[in-house]
């Protein structure tokens, strides 16, 4: 097989070209001023945004949980399914994504508003309505409607994968149904829960217009700070470092999130 | 459980689904709010039809999105394959060369790029180098790392020896790729690719600094009507574009299951006689 | 196996010709690149004028359209270049920018002689004082929308009213920090074009203290949220008003006491332009009195043009809203291009009103702030190496068994 290798050339000069490069536009912004000279500045005053960085991690990371115990039992169903059954509910999961994540999102906002769908049919029951919006657990709704079928898909792969016969030797062995799921199941979906969880994180951190929407007049996250650098601030270089700061946050996240697989299990669809 | 799990993954399928109808449903209302129904109207898709702007950027978006996903799949199945047959230290310096594009901030990636393109183009000496091929190469920049991280599981799943014989039985590594390896990993590439699909159409984002005015997509569009409210006529375009890929995607899932009962048929002779290996 | 390739390859096959479709059919004639705001010309909708192509008609020049959400992001696309436009209309402020920066050409006036229609009013602007970049598209006035339900009208006429506590949470402000800076500075005295830091940082302290009150800043769905009375009052432009009220009688529009931003949007021509002449001829176009008076009718801001309200229905072209008086039009007040640094201490000043950590005094808290970002990186740091050490005494102990 290991002749193969240079089968991935032509990936690895692309990347090189249209990723690599502009990853190093990104540092040299991130380290200079708007005149060109180098500086630290940028980099220094990320601390001044700690508390927005500390707040897009933490919304991030309640969204993939929220994903992953929701995502798990539809996922365990779907993998149960015959094959044909499999194909069709893993399309209409896929297909929500396909369509305008911006129209979905005020599609939401219709939705959850003081005078917006969901209240109208309260009051036409005659409840009390209620204030579903503009609070943080709005913009987490947002998160997870938007990013819950990169949840699922890698979740269903790895459960697929699971040999049933593993299963039933537990059975064989006296296993009730919890059992079989805490001591076979569940410990080897472990890489599909870490793919899972890495595939909403990742873009849930750095997501903008989620929160503007859906969010309070201080539900702020640094997708929309860093968007408003390059549109509207005219702050490349405070941009960039930003964006240097999440991706660092980022890794560091995976990282650790990885060391509990104990290998490099690489993220699966 | 069980019904517990079939009644669940329904919620969750609901959950999903519940904006979609929100849309379809003001798509027919007579009034400009999403939130309120006034009446029904088939106004809107008489007005989609009629104002020519929309149906063209629609249909770029879906050149760029089959194009670009078809250019990422193929590149990054090769890729893939490659990948696999690295040694650990390697593999493990291009995943996370694969990782960037994904957890750069898209704005960021969109700004880079274009900013990489327009110094291309100064040195081609044009000055309108944004437009198409920009577009495609943005897109299938950002599609790759989905399409690897599809087929690469698969590729570690399927058995080594497949190919190894196929070799040994005469095949060219051509054949062996064509005749043996792309079945075992056909469902990865097929996500890959539907993967890829679906994140190159509704991308507005990287596309808004990468498109060139004479080739414009449909998301980049809507993301500018910010200082107006949206006309009614997007929700009605937004529930046909949903209806065509429902129709495409059933199609496929329909034909791939004729593929399926083939593939199984032929594997139940291959069985009953092994000798009859033919290369 | 088969049929999926024929499907794909059918795909393929109509793909390529969709791609090839425009290329075959827009070979011959001149085409200029017009890059607009979203949603800013009429193009045919609900039976109103298709202005492109009564262009294209006119003139037999191609338009090829595209549009903008910001003056930001369509300075940025110019700036970072690869592409080139013939006409853009952009805001005032950002011509100003655009002509301090070189990036626009000079106009041949004798190529646009229905220049001739445009009221003096809005020639010699500040951001043009020569006219010789820019020629008027639209211009509105920013005030106060409000719905007379539940906004007591005494409370009506002055900027505060976006400050009042009566209607906590019902109100909404600008998701811009120019026009929400503009709007606390008004309230103020202060000067709207204001480059001292001072003055920022005390409009910013006063926009501080109407952030509990804010339901949301907004800019497109401020149309939805008073439609529906989602919010009671909120800052907009006057042409946008005009259309909320058609949906809902209700709302009303009051000029504030104080001054108000008055806003010029313009076309000009950037540098790189590939063909001046068709470009000074869409410039003209849209200067026809006939065809302006359709167009703005249709957006419903106003026309700089005594002569193109004549076409219009007589009740829009007097509405008091569109077209104010001269003692209120002599509150207005435009905005001058601002230098970068101004707007970038107003956009860290802005972001800290929103997040509402507005510091009394930067300094302190930004060391404070970094002190304990180190702290939690080294945090995060010994996590990371007690797992992974953890990690590599379980595959010791997995090794041993």
């Amino acid at each position: 097989m290991r002749r193969s290798t240079w089968l991935s050339g032509p990936y690895i000069l692309w990347m090189a070209i249209f990723t690599i490069i502009p990853l190093g536009v990104v540092v040299w912004f991130a380290f200079t001023d708007g005149a060109g000279h180098f500086t630290l500045d940028n980099v220094l005053r990320l601390g001044d945004y700690l508390p927005i960085f500390l707040r897009s991690v933490w919304m991030a990371l309640a969204a993939a949980l929220i994903c992953l115990v929701i995502g798990y039992p539809a996922a365990y169903y779907i993998a149960g399914r015959s094959p044909m059954a499999q194909r069709f509910l893993y399309m209409l999961i896929m297909l929500p994504m396909c369509m305008s994540f911006l129209l979905r999102t005020l599609a939401w906002v219709a939705l959850l508003e003081d005078t917006g769908i969901i209240n109208g049919f309260l009051e036409a029951l005659g409840f009390t309505p209620l204030h579903l919006i503009r609070n943080d657990g709005a913009v987490i709704l947002g998160m997870v409607y938007n990013y819950l079928p990169y949840m699922i898909l890698p979740l269903y792969t790895v459960l697929l994968k699971i040999d049933p016969r593993l299963i039933e030797a537990a059975q064989d062995l006296g296993c009730t149904g919890a059992q079989v799921f805490q001591k076979v199941t569940l410990p080897l979906s472990v890489p599909g829960i870490v793919s899972g969880f890495t595939m909403v994180f990742v873009p849930a951190i750095s997501t903008f217009y989620i929160s503007q929407k859906l969010g309070s007049t201080s539900s702020i996250l640094i997708g929309d700070v860093i968007e408003s650098q390059f549109k509207g601030a005219y702050n490349f270089n405070l941009g960039a470092a930003m964006s240097l700061g999440l991706m660092v946050i980022v890794f560091v996240c995976t990282a650790v999130m990885h060391r509990f697989t104990g290998d490099e299990e690489v993220v699966t669809l | 459980m069980k019904w517990f799990n079939k009644g669940f993954t329904g919620l969750v399928l609901l959950f999903l689904y519940i904006p979609m109808i929100v849309l379809a449903v003001a798509s027919f209302n007579t009034g400009t709010s999403v939130s309120s129904f006034q009446g029904f109207t088939l106004e809107q898709y008489g007005e989609l039809f009629r104002d020519g702007t929309l149906l063209p950027l629609l249909a770029n978006s879906l050149i760029v999105a089959v194009l670009s996903s078809l250019c990422a799949t193929v590149l990054g199945t090769a890729a893939a394959m490659g990948i696999h047959a690295m040694g650990q230290r390697s593999r493990r310096l291009v995943m996370t060369m694969t990782n960037i594009p994904m957890t750069n901030p898209e704005i960021v990636t969109g700004v880079s790029l274009a900013l990489l393109f327009a110094f291309i183009g100064t040195l081609m000496k044009v000055n309108d180098i944004l437009g198409f091929t920009t577009l495609l190469i943005a897109h299938i920049t950002f599609n790759l790392p989905y399409v690897i991280l599809s087929v690469t599981p698969k590729l570690s799943q399927m058995d080594p020896n497949l190919r190894e014989a196929a070799l040994d039985l005469g095949c060219t590594p051509f054949q062996a790729f064509y005749k043996v390896v792309i079945h075992e990993i056909l469902p990865g590439i097929i996500s890959g690719a539907l993967m890829a699909f679906t994140m190159s159409l509704d991308d507005f984002v990287i596309s808004y600094f990468v498109y060139g005015p004479r080739f414009v997509t449909l998301p980049v569009e809507i993301y500018n009507y910010t200082k107006k409210p949206l006309h009614p006529k997007i929700y009605a375009l937004f529930t046909l574009l949903f209806l065509v890929i429902l129709l495409v995607m059933v199609a496929m899932n329909l034909l791939q299951a004729r593929d399926e009962k083939h593939k199984a048929a032929a594997k139940r002779a291959l069985r009953g006689g092994r000798r009859s290996v033919q290369v | 196996m088969k049929s999926m390739k024929k499907f794909l390859a059918f795909l393929c096959a109509a793909v390529l010709l969709c791609a090839c479709l425009p290329l075959s059919a827009g070979a011959e004639p001149v085409t200029i690149t017009v890059y607009n705001w979203g949603q800013y010309i009429s193009d045919g909708t609900d039976g109103y004028i298709d202005v492109n192509a009564a262009f294209t008609e006119a003139t037999g020049i191609e338009v090829n359209y595209v549009t903008f959400d910001s003056n930001e992001t369509m300075y940025t696309r110019l700036k970072t270049g690869g592409s080139s436009y013939d006409v853009i209309i952009p805001s005032d402020y950002m011509i100003g920018r655009l002509i301090a920066e070189d990036m626009l050409e000079e106009l041949n006036f004798d190529n646009i002689p229905n220049y001739q229609y445009i009221d003096e009013a809005y020639k010699n602007t500040s951001y043009d004082p020569e006219n010789k970049y820019s020629v008027p598209y639209t211009w509105g006035t920013v005030g106060i929308i409000y719905n007379t339900k539940y906004v007591d009208e005494a409370d009506v006429g002055s900027w505060d009213l976006l400050w009042n506590e009566k209607y906590s949470g019902k109100i909404l402000m600008f998701d811009n920090p120019r026009d929400a800076f503009a709007a606390a500075e008004q309230l103020l005295g202060i000067d709207i074009n204001t480059e001292s830091s001072e003055d920022l940082r005390a409009a910013a302290e006063k926009l501080a203290e109407q952030q509990p009150l804010v339901q949301q800043y907004v800019m497109d769905q401020i149309y939805d949220k008073m439609q529906n009375e989602e919010a009671w009052a909120a800052p907009y432009y006057a042409g946008d008003y005009l259309m909320m009220v058609e949906e809902n009688p209700d709302l009303a529009f009051s000029f504030p006491k104080e001054g108000f931003n008055l806003f010029i949007d313009a076309m000009c021509i950037p540098k790189g332009c590939q063909n001046k002449e068709a470009a000074e001829a869409y410039i003209n176009f849209l200067c026809d009195p006939e065809i302006c008076a359709q167009n703005l009718e249709y957006l419903g801001y106003s026309a700089p043009s005594t002569a193109a309200r004549e076409y219009m229905d007589p009740e829009s072209a007097s509405n008091p809203i569109a077209y104010p008086s001269e003692d209120i039009l002599a509150l207005g007040e435009s905005f001058n291009y601002l230098p970068t640094e101004v707007n970038q201490e107003m956009d860290s000043l802005w972001l800290e009103v929103k997040t509402g950590s507005l510091s009394p005094e930067s300094g302190g808290s930004q060391n404070m702030a970094l002190y304990i970002a180190i702290a939690a990186v080294v945090v995060l740091v010994v996590v990371f190496l007690l797992i992974r050490g953890s990690q590599k005494k379980k595959k010791a102990n997995r090794g041993t068994h």
